[in-house]
């Protein structure tokens, strides 16, 4: 009994809980569980949601990958990974392919995720209709009827004021051809890599108090018009740490002066991709030599 | 003599509705038939029943008693309280159309208004902007805002705009039975009259059935084909509209057809 805290913070009988709703999103791909959400030693909005699924989800074997917007070392990520160092003591690691649990803010990893890799998600606002129908109640009457059509209006007002869909994040979807469900506010290109997706995906919603989830082989289409099919965000240039070219870039001010950079969001790919670089150049100039 | 066979089955059949706030506080004992291209008129003072009434036929107050059945597309006579609610709520916004008094509360202010008129195509299904667009633009024409406009919000627009833009917006989809809830009050009387104009055209060019709630009787002459007369939750009288106005036989309807004002 010399242990500070139960295993991974929260008490047996909430984590059962909290799993017991998890097992129920799970059956019903892109379904709002409610559930007891409990209060968390942060603040609303730091991810208290993605925070109790993970606590309820992790194993004494589990490795620990905490990204804030695609990087490993911003503070949130860091805290979070520290959290769980210190109440579970688990393996934490950077390493997006030897992770069993990955929890986000924002973004989900450059690399394709594999069968068995579990992504946690932090949610600020779950129901997606939210923003065009107030009520509570008329929402879940809407979810349940599948009545979307109001999806589209947004949509609709982005192309007729903007000329193109101007949504760039937290962009609407379709679960398993039923739910209309909010990705949480990762980029929109990260969308696709939740289509058909190996790997499990877990949304948490701290203070909505909601569990949603993508079982693995599940289909998420973003929703779009006939005439203005749903598109991801592209760049002119490339990273200017690694020169990838096919990865989400992060505009980033370097002086005083606006001086800016492109740069990978995630730190972790970045990183590897430079290494990979450099192998090359050093095996093409042992070649020359 | 020799009665003319109707062939044509009543779009709305209602049987004994009834549905009370209180003593003759509501609408009760209400029955009429309505068939497809009839403008039927409810008249009567305020608290005499005709919203309630009207509310129960939206989908959006279940009756106590009585049932309301509604001759869908497809042929099919529809209990509208006892099909489930999701085919309830589709009919709503396909088949049905329902115009409120408030064009605010019919309106989405936050959107602009061709997503206003689009909403519903959008809601049965349509996913090409185009083709909405297009329908958007020319139900702007048909109800006289300039196409323009199509973008702004309603904010802007004057109230009888407002209300010609929420017309559209019930229309875009061709429902066959309208329910109109004083589409005129709160209007100048040289807007009521071409918002007047405008929905009588419409009427006959697209062969609605309508039932029109108002407490105008010269909205309820040019408009409706018939009428029913309510004071206290129930009808007290109904028949053609010319025949009611003009020869009125009960004593609340004789004393409401001598109120109006005539300049």
């Amino acid at each position: 009994m010399d242990e500070p805290y139960n295993f991974a913070y929260l008490d047996e009988q909430t984590k059962r809980s909290i799993r017991r709703g998890l097992l129920k999103a799970v059956a019903i791909p892109g379904y709002q569980v409610p559930f007891a959400g409990r209060e968390m030693p942060m603040p609303y909005g730091w991810g208290t949601g993605g925070v109790q699924v993970t606590a309820s989800i992790l194993g004494k074997d589990d490795t620990l990958k905490v990204i804030d917007q695609g990087a490993d070392d911003t503070t949130n990520a860091v805290s979070i990974r520290r959290f769980f160092e210190k109440t579970a003591r688990v393996k934490t690691t950077t390493v997006t392919e030897q992770a069993s649990v990955i929890q986000t803010r924002h973004r989900i990893p450059e690399q394709s995720l594999t069968s068995g890799q579990i992504v946690v998600f932090q949610v600020p606002i779950p129901d997606p209709l939210r923003f065009i129908e107030p009520s509570e109640t008329e929402s879940r009457k809407m979810h349940a009827l599948e009545e979307y059509g109001v999806m589209h209006v947004k949509l609709y007002e982005d192309i007729s004021h903007l000329g193109h869909i101007a949504t760039t994040y937290a962009y609407p979807t379709k679960v398993n051809h039923r739910y209309v469900m909010d990705p949480s506010p990762i980029p929109k290109f990260d969308n696709p890599k939740m289509n058909m997706s190996e790997a499990l995906f877990l949304f948490g919603a701290g203070r909505e108090k909601r569990l949603y989830a993508i079982p693995p082989y599940t289909s998420v289409n973003s929703l779009d018009f006939d005439d203005h099919p749903f598109e991801i965000q592209e760049w002119d240039g490339v990273c200017q740490i690694c020169e990838s070219g096919d990865s989400f870039l992060d505009e980033v001010i370097i002086d005083d002066d606006g001086t800016r950079m492109f740069v990978c969001s995630d730190s972790y790919f970045c990183e590897q991709q430079k290494i990979k670089k450099k192998e090359c150049k050093s095996m093409l100039l042992a070649s020359e030599s | 003599m020799k009665l003319p066979v109707l062939v044509e089955q009543p779009i709305l059949q209602v049987n004994n509705v009834n549905k009370l706030y209180g003593i003759n506080r509501g609408c009760q004992e209400i029955s009429f038939d309505l068939y497809p291209g009839e403008v039927l008129g409810i008249v009567g003072e305020s608290g005499s029943g005709k919203s309630t009434l009207l509310k129960s036929l939206s989908g959006e107050c279940p009756p106590e008693v009585g049932d309301i059945l509604f001759k869908a597309l497809n042929g099919e006579s529809l209990n509208l309280y006892e099909v489930d609610e999701a085919r309830r709520r589709l009919l709503m916004r396909s088949e049905f159309g329902i115009v409120k008094q408030n064009p605010r509360d019919g309106l989405r202010l936050s959107v602009s208004a061709g997503a206003n008129i689009g909403e519903r195509l959008m809601a049965v299904g349509n996913r090409h902007y185009g083709d909405i667009r297009g329908a958007a633009s020319s139900w702007l024409q048909q109800v006289e805002i300039e196409t323009e406009r199509m973008d702004d919000f309603p904010e802007s627009f004057s109230g009888g705009m407002q209300q010609r833009l929420q017309i559209a917006r019930v229309l875009v989809t061709k429902p066959r039975l309208v329910l109109m809830d004083e589409p005129t009050g709160g209007l100048d009387v040289s807007v009521q009259a071409r918002l007047l104009d405008m929905i009588r055209s419409l009427v006959t060019d697209l062969n609605l059935s309508v039932v029109m709630v108002t407490h105008d009787l010269a909205v309820a002459r040019l408009l409706c084909h018939r009428l029913l007369v309510m004071q206290k939750s129930r009808v007290i009288e109904s028949g053609l509209t010319d025949q009611i106005l003009d020869d009125p036989q009960h004593p609340y309807t004789q004393l409401l057809v001598s109120s109006v004002l005539t300049p």
